[in-house]
């Protein structure tokens, strides 16, 4: 994966994570650039396409779209599943997760995605073991 | 499970961002910000030590400003100090601060390294884990150097924590990927393999995407692989749901595992050995069959996590290529997935079952969907969808379909999205021509292609339809009185102007007899359109109309009018004038006979597969593609088996790109008809307008070929096999048989050059009348001269002789000069040729410059024709240190610090030729992050051949 936006239905950026070297400039050019393909789309299109030499695999849920950059030969399904179980990882932590507990706690959204993929992989595909590690974390900092 | 509590509330934090989110208008929030980052900075700045708690909210908000998508300049430091917290949330947040704001200032890379390394010692799996992540966020070169020796000892000592394996898999993966060469291989990479067997399904999860990255790039070490992936598949697709506990998804065994193991088994052929093989096969089957069980579950996550499996399982079926019956089950289920409700299904379906088309096993199969794609055109909703559709129809495309295929794909033009009009412009072209029984259905497709969607038929198109009608004499007729009647319609495309201007040039007199297309009523038609069209139309035209003063002598006076008026032999551009000029001049002076000769009708091109193709196999290099089909496949995207590694990767939207050079040949300023304006009489006037040579060689060869390049001198064939290993060094064997070994020694100077070769006899035997001549073809000659000393008659056995060749540049180049050998051997003569390595770039001297100099100059080389940009995939692996070598031997001066990107090359120097000198800027970008290894070179000269050639050149470098 190169990389994964979270964007607001009004095209505010929530979230991004960048798994290759990108500039600055061209990141904030890649997102304008997405971020208007992937908003002017209809529902019930498809929800792959063919950007640049990319492939996007984008999902809306409420309010926010999830949208992954992967390659040509990598697995359009899988990658839609990557998205969701992100989201359910979000909505397990945060208790039915909404865009502003994304926004307040943008940090903890950042950690989440981080014990959940690395480098643009997968690290660990079991909720439990992700979300021991997020609570691990949480307990840690409890004690002090 | 209770939401936790969430963070240890930064209260300041959460304050500060709904006053963001309060501000009314983009100027509030910007003061908002400043405001903040005026506290932050004298918070920082005071004297005052903060506390951990505060440096951290204040970085924290610091992030949080930055992802608004503001600059952050300072709090790295602050950042750092956070990492060497002992406090994990302060150590997260700076590790968080670093990953999204890395800064290559170097004191801090020090910094940083150090806490990085002070965590992955400390044994803590939790800061193990944070500094991972941190240099796989990161993945600069210099956190591959501080670690990547170190990272392979985590990953499989026996007493590291499983999540910490996983992480130091995935962030060995992510070195792997940005600075593969300081990965060091070794004795780790087979206990890496063996993690495949590994009791924690994260750790293999985790594993198999490293083992599939690095066995992409060698996958003989990692052969043991496949047996161990093959037992973990069969193993997952084989249990109970229930049994993987968390890793069944919705009802599917571990999708993600199975996924990644399929992607590994495709970096390999089919197992040899059979009990192995019999063993995945059952997989496949199995995953298969799945597909046809009702469902589980009717989330939509069910049947995606398990359709995912079934098309990378399909994935691989056709990467094998081998199991007919398995291609033909993958066929008809895809077949199923055309008409599902799901549109990501029919996406996906459309998508792999081009593939498919390409296997001789499932062709057929494929072919029987075509009534189902051809409705997917027309109805679906989603252009995604529809290009796919049109891919797939091009890909199921032969000779007992084409005429419906491309009718339909006709017709879908009308209509079609600008976006993918022109691909499918060119696939049309393509098809038209290929399954062309009857030339006349392909003059008419041409037509239409022109008349639905003129603006987006390229030059590479209408030239070949021109082409081919010259080269069939039973279509010249039909070609005629069709673009007759096309040009009847009140607004017709320039193209067709252009493309009826020709043939009616060539052609016209085929449909003059009917009075209603008589001379003078064909004249008429092409001068209405004349004023209405760009200036290499015009030309066109009027060599159109010089030739119709040869065929129909009745209308030379009308004509001769016409060339005579002041619109044209007064006309501003000099091009234009000049036909009108000396067209005029020709058709009163030239006696009929030598009307005759001089405007002869074309003469058929030589045989040669379209332009449209050839620009597509140059790009996949020669070899690859024996015939049409299968250039027609790889346009259309089948993925390529690994072994084929010179393959090209599917590319739908690089076609366009490819098959449109940005360079066009400009025939106004290199007409030959400028150039030998003297001797007319010996250039043909149509032969400019469609030239497709960079450098068009002069005189009759023109009238000859004006496709083909300058014929080699000997009638030997030229030995070029070595040449372009001489492009950045200047010493080596450039030629070796049993008989003889050529070397060569060379140095240059400016303009100068001196070529010492010394000829080997490597037999016993002496080899008699030696004798050597160096020849060039016209053009080249010119360009350079090269004097050769004597060489001596005799060689004795094992014995070598040195001969001296003087070089001078006169101006800038592109062929080379042919070092022709002739000697006896035992009673037969020998001959040899070897092209001479004597390159443009070798007359380079290196100019140092500063940054500032170099982007000022790169600014005035601006225009399109001075740049040449060539993207292509690495032939060897990219190695900085080699890279830098060979810019070095190229002849330019390697400058530093000047590109912002560190990873890239620029380079500078001048060509110094006898008449000019040319200066010349390069760029090279390698581009490590894709799965396959691609640069793009860009130069930039004053002169656009040069860039050309320079560019050619250093391409085939790297």
């Amino acid at each position: 994966m190169h990389f994964m936006l979270l964007f607001s239905r009004q095209g505010k950026l929530r979230l991004q994570k960048w798994y290759t070297a990108t500039a600055e400039r061209d990141k904030k050019k890649m997102v304008r650039e997405l971020m208007q393909i992937v908003l002017a789309r209809k529902p019930k299109m498809c929800s792959f396409l063919e950007w640049r030499d990319l492939k996007i695999v984008y999902k809306r849920y409420a309010s926010l779209y999830f949208c992954c950059a992967i390659e040509e030969q990598d697995n359009e399904l899988i990658t839609l599943e990557v998205i969701h179980r992100f989201v359910e990882l979000l909505d397990k932590y945060f208790g039915s997760v909404c865009e502003l507990d994304i926004i307040f706690n943008f940090e903890k959204a950042y950690f989440i995605l981080d014990e959940f993929l690395m480098g643009g992989e997968i690290q660990d595909t079991s909720k439990k073991s992700v979300l021991k590690a997020i609570e691990q974390a949480d307990l840690l900092q409890e004690f002090h | 499970m209770p939401a936790v509590s969430k963070g240890d509330g930064m209260r300041g934090l959460a304050v500060f961002i709904s006053d963001i989110r309060n501000c009314k208008s983009k100027e509030a929030e910007i003061k908002r910000i400043n405001k903040e980052l005026a506290n932050i900075r004298s918070k920082f700045k005071g004297d005052k030590a903060l506390d951990g708690y505060s440096k951290k909210k204040y970085v924290c908000k610091l992030l949080f400003i930055f992802l608004l998508g503001h600059d952050i300049d300072f709090g790295h430091m602050e950042a750092v100090n956070l990492l060497s917290s002992n406090k994990y949330t302060e150590k997260q947040i700076g590790y968080l601060f670093i990953s999204v704001l890395v800064n290559s200032n170097s004191d801090l890379i020090r910094l940083i390294n150090n806490a990085i390394k002070n965590d992955l010692g400390s044994r803590n799996p939790t800061f193990m884990n944070l500094a991972l992540h941190c240099i796989a966020n990161v993945g600069s070169r210099e956190m591959a150097e501080a670690f990547a020796s170190e990272i392979p000892s985590i990953l499989v000592a026996g007493d590291t924590m499983d999540s910490v394996k996983q992480s130091a898999a995935l962030c060995l993966l992510r070195l792997n990927r940005t600075s593969a060469d300081l990965v060091p291989m070794g004795e780790w990479t087979a206990r890496v393999v063996h993690l495949l067997n590994d009791q924690h399904l994260g750790v293999v999860t985790a594993a198999t995407s490293l083992i599939t990255t690095l066995a992409q790039k060698s996958p003989d070490d990692f052969k043991t692989s496949i047996s161990l992936a093959v037992a973990r598949l069969s193993r997952i697709v084989t249990s109970a749901s229930i049994d993987l506990q968390d890793y069944t998804y919705y009802f599917v065994a571990a999708p993600w595992l199975s996924v990644k193991l399929l992607r590994l088994l495709q970096c390999y052929p089919p197992p040899e050995d059979a009990a192995l093989r019999s063993r995945l096969t059952e997989c496949l089957e199995t995953i298969l069959n799945k597909a046809q069980e009702p469902p589980k579950s009717k989330k939509v996550q069910h049947s995606n996590a398990k359709n995912a499996v079934l098309f990378e399982a399909i994935s691989l079926i056709i990467h094998h290529d081998s199991e007919p019956t398995l291609l033909v089950r993958a066929c008809n289920q895809l077949g199923q997935f055309l008409q599902h409700r799901e549109t990501n299904l029919r996406y996906l379906a459309l998508e792999s079952m081009c593939t498919l088309a390409s296997s001789e096993f499932s062709h057929e199969t494929v072919k029987t969907h075509i009534e189902t794609v051809i409705n997917a055109l027309k109805t679906e909703r989603d252009v995604s969808v529809r290009q796919r559709a049109v891919d797939l129809l091009y890909a199921m495309c032969d000779r007992s379909n084409a005429k419906q295929i491309v009718a339909e794909m006709l017709s879908y033009l009308e209509t079609a999205d600008y976006s993918i009009r022109e691909e499918i412009v060119l696939k049309v072209a393509i098809l038209a021509e290929k399954y062309a029984v009857d030339y006349t259905w392909y003059v008419d497709t041409i037509l239409n292609l022109i008349r639905i969607a003129g603006d987006y038929v390229s030059e590479e198109v209408w030239y070949r339809v021109i082409q081919i009608v010259i080269n069939r004499e039973d279509v010249q007729g039909y070609a005629a009185k069709t673009v007759f009647e096309a040009l009847q319609a009140p607004a017709c495309h320039e193209n067709l102007v252009k493309v009826g201007g020709y043939i009616l040039g060539e052609f016209g007199n085929l449909i003059a007899g009917d009075s209603r297309s008589s001379p003078l009523v064909q004249f008429n038609l092409l001068h209405s359109k004349f004023h209405l069209c760009s200036v290499p139309t015009r030309a066109l035209l009027l060599s159109a109309y010089i030739k119709f003063i040869n065929l129909f002598p009745e209308v030379k006076a009308t004509i001769q009018d016409v060339l005579r008026s002041d619109s044209q032999l007064r006309n501003s551009d000099v091009e234009l004038q000049q036909r009108a000029v000396e067209y005029l001049r020709l058709s009163c002076i030239a006696s009929t006979d030598i009307l005759a000769t001089v405007l002869e009708e074309m003469p058929p091109f030589p045989e040669r597969e379209s332009s449209i193709l050839a620009k597509l196999k140059k790009k996949k290099g020669p070899g690859n593609l024996p015939d049409i089909d299968d250039a027609r496949r790889n346009v259309n995207g089948s993925t390529e088996h690994s072994e084929n590694t010179e393959a090209p990767k599917k590319s739908s939207p690089s076609l366009v790109a490819d098959l449109l050079p940005t360079n066009r040949p400009r025939p106004a300023s290199s007409s030959p008809i400028m150039r030998s304006a003297g001797t007319m009489g010996t250039t043909h006037p149509f032969t400019d307008l469609l030239n497709l040579n960079a450098t068009p060689s002069a005189g009759a060869s023109l009238l000859v070929d004006v496709f083909s390049e300058s014929p080699a001198p000997a009638s030997v064939d030229v030995c070029e096999e070595n040449f372009l290993r001489f492009v950045c060094k200047n010493n080596g064997v450039i030629f070796e048989n049993q008989l003889l070994q050529i070397g060569l020694k060379s140095e240059y100077r400016q303009n100068l050059g001196r070529i010492y070769v010394f000829y080997g006899n490597k037999t016993s035997t002496q080899f008699l009348s030696f004798s050597t001549s160096v020849a060039s073809c016209d053009m080249l000659k010119t360009q350079l001269n090269v004097h050769a000393k004597t060489v001596d008659p005799l060689i004795d056995g094992g014995a070598q002789v040195q001969q001296m060749l003087n070089i001078e540049c006169v101006s800038d180049f592109t062929d080379a000069p042919v070092l022709n050998i002739q000697f006896r051997y035992g009673g037969t003569l020998q001959n040899i040729a070897v092209k001479l390595p004597v390159m443009l770039n070798k007359f380079f001297q290196p100019t140092e410059m500063t940054s500032q100099d170099f982007f000022q100059r790169w600014k005035q080389l601006g225009a399109p024709e001075q740049e040449v940009q060539k993207i292509f995939k690495a032939k060897h692996p990219m190695d900085t240190d080699v890279t830098k070598a060979k810019i070095l031997g190229f002849g330019v001066a390697l400058l530093d610090g000047v590109d912002p990107n560190p990873a890239n090359f620029v380079g500078a120097g001048v060509i110094h030729s006898k008449c000019t000198q040319v200066g010349c800027l390069l760029r090279l970008e390698p581009n490590t992050q894709a799965q396959v290894k691609m640069y793009r070179l860009t130069l930039r000269t004053s002169k656009d051949t040069v860039s050309q050639r320079l560019c050619d050149l250093l391409s085939e470098q790297f």
